[in-house]
């Protein structure tokens, strides 16, 4: 009998720990919003949600490049370096026009990215040395091109830094739809079960005759033109260039994101619906706290115990 | 010196050594052997601290000793060397030599010009030329596997146990290695050898233990069994036993008059594989034989582009093939199957439909997308037409029996329409019911009119599936066994014989 209650009690644990698992950071949203709904004055004004999604925005653009990197069991440090880059080349650039000057900001992420991708692809560097190495180049880079801060005066970036439809900005708009994009590239695409394949097992993918290194160069591609981009609209909705902060820490916001959405960071697994919910945690944390006039020292102290919470939900996940 | 009696270990669901006597005396060089899974590494690890017997005595120097980590092995004396170098990369070659013992000057320093000195003092001895302050790693494997020897033969140690240590030498650096176990031999140390290589243990050995399936099989002077009956105790065949009726699932025979669709031509690859030919027909089982490590998964491997060759060529169908590249064999219709199911076969995180469609992708998407239709498809053919038992396709495949993992493989590979199928210990870790339809599946793929090159360890298997059998040794072809030939006799034979014109052929 005690055996039989016992074995049920384990096989309960199990499921409620795969059930923290796969919603958990759904949860912690939805807690977060009734939280706020009830004890946060002018919160649920549409304002209030417009800045939100308006800050979340570049993290989110980020953290969605970092996911299809970890999914490969890799990592890319070097996203926040590409926004620095991104934002320097816009503003250098910009004299002829937006469009140009955007392109021109995507296609520096995406040389990073080559860059990336050929050093662990057919240099075999590790993800974490040669994107590290990415990163401090980048950012060197970036402070070359456009040594300080800068205005950047743009009748079109000012549109999309501070426009929107139907009273969503612009630039929610972009990442929502760069969100279902890869969303839906993972699901339904060669390409996307090719990550898997290649994040769970490299021998076997290898051995099934797989494309690794194209793929992982695609990856790291992908990464650092989505980090251009969060870049790009990072400075539109600024209204100014600056390299030397832009960016910065965003590879540990965007790998928190990524983490506590539930990508284990072992690699073969990628969820983006809970990608985009750990940016959104992360933002709400950060926001409830402010907005109840605690120490932003409060905020790191939060989000280090969501990250561990995350992990350790995750910790059983390894143990196939 | 060092002996155990009685000695039993069991790991989850397998005993792997049971009721074990095993003696190694001073002075005296003790050959262990057994194929895989007999139980040689459990004994080794038991004797050197790694794993603690469940049942049983380990006696050293005539007191009984329990010693509960490799270091106090190693502080008792009992040094060994494992297959693959267990030294600091990073660190010079003195610095490795020393580790742990490092002379130290005044102020408690480590003397370096003293350990220097000494360092190459040492490997002069053992007839190595290296600079003792470069790295470790910027060595070669045999060269490093000679600085672990060294580095056993400096600590004064009583008791050398060494893994395959020649798996990796040269020739010449085998021979600088006998050399030193000679020398050993004479100080009176007790060494244990370890290898696959019958010409070596007969050129080393004094005593010889078998293991097989965690039992000692015989022990005792190898001086008095001659190479065919250490052959037949590890196999656990009976000599010239001959079955009238197999076990196996096999018809074994099929269609052998068509020209080959697959022909290799002499691969090589440097310290495992020499000159490697073979053809194989359409409809045709050719099975590779040999002892562990005579090359078979080395063939194979280099067949299928998984390995890189130094020399030879892979023709498919009179069409030449890539080397070094897995995709270009791929596309010219080889398939393989891995030994190692769960770390190069499986993609154990997705789906079985995932995992059978993996490497057919390609042709099953467009511009890219996934044609899910078409992939349910051939999901759910080659699920009914290979039984796959999964509580659907939708199942992890990490989470199915091996039997079942088998076969999500080769539905991976045959839905590629493949010309050949290299199949590498098919039923290895199956349970019997799933090796008995995975045998009778091959079969019927080669009725189909698929070439299907077989490597089993299972000797029955192989010469009961197999049309014909070549036969390697130490990564050369020795002998190729055609029609009535094969047999597991025959089979013994050609492994046991003493190479270039020796009398027992």
């Amino acid at each position: 009998m005690t055996e039989l209650a016992l074995s049920r009690g384990s096989l309960d644990r199990d499921r409620l720990l795969r059930l923290l698992q796969d919603y958990g950071v759904y949860a912690g949203v939805l807690v977060l919003l009734l939280f706020n709904f009830a004890f946060t004055p002018h919160f649920a004004s549409a304002e209030n949600f417009r800045t939100q999604a308006v800050q979340v925005a570049p993290v989110l653009i980020v953290a969605l490049g970092m996911a299809l990197a970890i999914g490969t069991e890799g990592v890319d440090l070097s996203v926040g370096s590409v926004m620095a880059l991104s934002t320097s080349l816009l503003s250098l650039y910009l004299g002829y026009g937006p469009w140009i000057a955007a392109l021109t900001a995507v296609i520096g992420g995406i040389v990073v990215g080559v860059a990336n991708g050929a050093l662990i692809a057919f240099v075999g560097v590790q993800p974490i040395v040669a994107t590290l190495a990415l990163m401090v180049a980048g950012r060197g880079l970036a402070l070359v091109l456009l040594p300080q801060l800068k205005d950047v005066r743009d009748p079109g970036l000012a549109s999309l830094g501070s426009g929107d439809v139907l009273g969503v900005p612009y630039l929610v708009l972009i990442a929502a739809v760069l969100a279902v994009l890869v969303a839906f590239v993972m699901r339904r695409t060669t390409f996307g079960r090719q990550v898997l394949a290649i994040g769970d097992s490299r021998p076997a993918a290898r051995l099934a005759g797989l494309p690794v290194r194209r793929v992982l160069i695609v990856v790291y591609v992908c990464s650092g033109a989505l980090a251009a981009i969060a870049g790009v609209l990072a400075t539109a909705r600024l209204t100014a260039s600056d390299p030397t902060s832009l960016g910065n820490l965003m590879e540990l916001s965007a790998i928190t994101a990524v983490v506590v959405g539930g990508t284990p960071l072992s690699g073969g697994r990628v969820r983006i619906g809970g990608t985009v919910a750990g940016a959104v945690l992360i933002q709400l944390l950060t926001t409830t706290l402010i907005k109840h006039d605690l120490p932003p020292s409060w905020t790191q102290i939060a989000q280090a115990v969501v990250i561990v919470l995350a992990v350790y939900a995750a910790r059983e996940r390894g143990r196939r | 010196m060092l002996s155990v009696s009685h000695l039993s270990k069991t790991f989850p669901g397998v005993r792997a050594l049971s009721d074990v006597d095993f003696t190694a005396r001073a002075g005296e060089v003790h050959a262990l052997v057994g194929e895989n899974g007999a139980g040689k590494s459990t004994l080794i690890k038991v004797l050197t601290g790694v794993y603690r017997p469940d049942a049983g005595e380990v006696t050293y120097d005539g007191e009984p000793v329990r010693f509960s980590t490799p270091l106090q092995a190693q502080q008792a004396g009992i040094s060994t060397i494992y297959q693959e170098v267990n030294l600091v990369p990073l660190m010079s070659v003195a610095r490795n030599l020393f580790l742990g013992r490092e002379p130290l000057g005044r102020l408690g320093l480590i003397d370096f010009r003293r350990m220097h000195r000494e360092a190459d003092e040492a490997l002069r001895g053992l007839g190595i030329r290296v600079d003792v302050r470069r790295p470790l790693r910027e060595l070669g494997v045999g060269a490093q596997q000679m600085v672990a020897l060294a580095r056993a033969v400096a600590v004064d140690a009583r008791v050398v146990i060494m893994d395959e240590p020649t798996s990796s030498l040269e020739p010449r650096e085998v021979k600088t290695l006998f050399g030193v176990i000679r020398m050993l031999r004479e100080r009176g140390v007790a060494v244990v050898y370890v290898s696959h290589r019958m010409d070596e243990l007969y050129e080393i050995c004094d005593t010889v233990t078998v293991l097989r399936d965690g039992r000692v099989v015989h022990t005792g002077p190898l001086a008095d069994l001659d190479r065919l009956r250490l052959v037949a105790m590890m196999l656990g065949r009976e000599i010239g036993e001959v079955r009238e009726e197999g076990m196996t699932k096999f018809t074994g025979s099929h269609d052998t008059e068509a020209e080959p669709i697959l022909r290799a031509e002499g691969l090589t690859v440097s310290h495992r594989l020499s000159d490697v030919s073979l053809a194989v027909r359409p409809g045709e089982v050719v099975g590779l034989g040999g002892l562990l490590g005579s090359g078979r998964s080395e063939t194979a491997k280099a067949i299928a582009g998984a390995l890189p060759t130094d020399a030879g060529r892979v023709v498919v169908a009179g069409v030449p093939v890539r080397s070094g590249s897995t995709a270009a064999a791929i596309r010219a219709g080889i398939s393989l199957l891995p030994e190692d199911r769960k770390a190069e076969g499986i993609v154990p995180g997705l789906s079985v439909r995932e995992n059978i469609a993996l490497a057919a992708l390609p042709a099953l998407s467009r511009f890219g997308l996934v044609d899910d239709t078409r992939v349910d498809r051939i999901v759910e053919t080659f699920m009914k037409r290979l039984r796959i038992k999964a509580a659907g396709p939708h199942q992890k495949v990490g989470e199915l029996s091996g039997g079942n993992q088998q076969k999500v493989l080769l539905a991976r590979w045959l839905a590629l329409h493949p010309k050949v199928l290299l199949l590498d210990e098919p039923t290895r870790g199956i349970d019997v019911g799933a090796k008995a339809e995975v045998q009778a599946l091959i079969d019927e793929l080669a009725d189909d009119g698929l070439a299907v090159l077989l490597i089993s360890s299972d000797t029955e298997e192989l010469i009961e599936g197999s049309d014909r059998v070549v036969v390697l040794k130490d990564g050369v072809v020795v002998r190729e066994l055609t029609g009535d030939a094969v047999t597991e006799d025959a089979l013994m034979r050609a492994i046991a014989a003493v190479p270039a014109g020796g009398s027992d052929d």
